[in-house]
């Protein structure tokens, strides 16, 4: 597979390693009232769609960056890459 | 086991259970520790582990490279009741056995949806029409996330591509299953002569039943680190199947939060040679609505009460398990 990193280019998915379900940027409020169940959630359950999947790829053997690649589960087709921290700064996550 | 030693008596097929043994390489001290500890484990629980130096290993299998500068073969543990087994005839065997004994089965026939009414699953919607059921039983492997979906049901579990390869057809070369320990590469040769390997996951979600070339790569690279012989073998075909990941690496035997909901999965890549103990013990949970004994632990709650069984403690990264 090729991933098109916003900022390198195409480059070879065995450059990257598998960080999962994208979901992992939104890390529950430990302080909230249901944080416990909001916690197992966020740590173990999975939508685990045939289809479009939102997912974390991390460019170890390049720039270091976390991509967040919507790709096809049932054919390996990329439809997306964006810079996970520019996903969470339009989620207000950060700054 | 004993459950497979007894099968094809039992269901009167042959299966092609074949106890040729099974060979865990060790390549480190660290692993050889790992793997005293393993086989311990094995032994307290009633079956055969073997630790084997690298002196017998070499006068048993003298094509293996033992002092690969990078990889040498430090030893081994063997489970010599080991081995393998025809996977289609034991589905085979086992629908057979099962239709003897008055079981209908429903050939092209995709279950759609579920039928649940006030926190009761009352049957199934299929592609041929509803089937109302007193249990409904849910065992479908990689498929599991997507059917249990259908009941709004999110599991602890990621859908994952495993390869697997066949050579050309060799004499015979290779006298049991052999696992490299230092990558991940595993073998064995059929009957018919062609070698039968496999190695890691590709490593992300896939329903595509295919993998990629990096992979490959690497379970060939496993191969000729300790089977230098077979550097000028060809590839014959290989193909990729869908596994039901696991949080922890463990399985799933339990009664859903739906009643008459049952649920067997989360096998991994371990999920054949489990069949028969599977079977039994999911027979018993519909049975009895109890876990059996061996099953206790494969809870859905598992994972709430910090009650994981990660064997290789990776955490909750299904694609490392
Ligand atoms: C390449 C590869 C190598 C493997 N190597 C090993 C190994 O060496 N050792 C080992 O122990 N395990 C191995 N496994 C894992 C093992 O094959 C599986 O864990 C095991 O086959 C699962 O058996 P099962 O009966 O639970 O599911 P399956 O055999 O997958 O059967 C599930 C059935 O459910 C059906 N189904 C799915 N959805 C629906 C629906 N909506 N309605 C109706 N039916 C449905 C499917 O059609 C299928 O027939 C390997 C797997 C692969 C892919």
């Amino acid at each position: 597979m090729i991933i098109n990193h916003p900022l390198l280019g195409p480059r070879d998915s065995a450059e990257f390693t598998y960080m999962g379900d994208a979901k992992q940027i939104d890390r529950p409020d430990w302080q909230s009232p249901n944080a416990l169940a909001q916690f197992i959630d966020y740590a173990y359950m999975r939508d685990n769609p045939a289809g479009a999947h939102r997912e974390l790829w991390y460019h170890e053997q390049g720039d270091r960056s976390f991509l967040v690649v919507t790709r096809d589960t049932t054919t390996h087709e990329i439809f997306s890459v964006e810079l996970a921290s520019d996903v969470a700064r339009i989620q207000g996550r950060i700054a | 086991m004993k459950l497979w030693e007894g099968l094809e008596q039992d269901l009167n097929y042959n299966a092609m259970v074949s106890q040729r043994g099974i060979l865990n390489l060790i390549h480190s001290d660290a692993q050889r520790d790992a793997f005293t500890r393993r086989g311990n484990a094995m032994i307290l629980n009633g079956a055969d582990a073997d630790l084997l130096s690298t002196e017998i290993i070499q006068k048993r299998y003298p094509f293996l490279n033992v002092s690969n500068a990078r990889f040498p073969i430090k030893g081994g543990l063997a489970q010599h009741r080991g081995g393998t087994v025809r996977h289609d005839a034991v589905a085979w065997g086992y629908a057979r056995g099962a239709d003897q004994m008055g079981v209908d089965i429903i050939q092209n026939c995709e279950v759609t949806g579920f039928r649940i009414k006030g926190g009761e699953c009352l049957g199934v919607e299929t592609s041929r029409g509803y089937v109302a059921g007193g249990k409904i039983a849910a065992c479908v492997a990689g498929s599991s996330g997507r059917l249990m979906g259908k009941a709004n049901m999110r599991l602890p579990i990621e859908s994952h591509v495993l390869q697997a390869f066949v050579s050309e057809g060799l004499k015979p070369v290779l006298p049991g299953v052999i696992t490299f320990g230092a990558g991940h590469f595993y073998c064995s040769q059929s009957d018919k002569g062609g070698l039968v390997f496999g190695g890691d996951l590709d490593g992300y979600n896939s329903y595509a039943q295919r993998g990629n070339l990096p992979v490959v790569e690497d379970v060939c690279e496993g191969a000729m680190a300790i089977f230098p012989m077979l550097g000028r073998v060809r590839l014959l075909r290989m193909w990729g199947g869908i596994m039901d990941m696991s949080m922890d690496g463990s399985p799933i035997i339990d009664r859903t939060h739906i009643e008459g909901l049952y649920f067997n999965g989360g096998w991994c890549y371990g999920g054949f040679k489990a069949t028969p103990a599977s079977g039994w013990c999911y027979a018993h949970l519909l049975a009895t609505d109890a876990p059996h004994e061996f099953a206790k632990a494969y809870r859905f709650d598992r994972f709430e009460k910090g009650l994981m069984i990660d064997e290789k403690g990776v955490g909750n990264n299904p694609q490392l398990h």
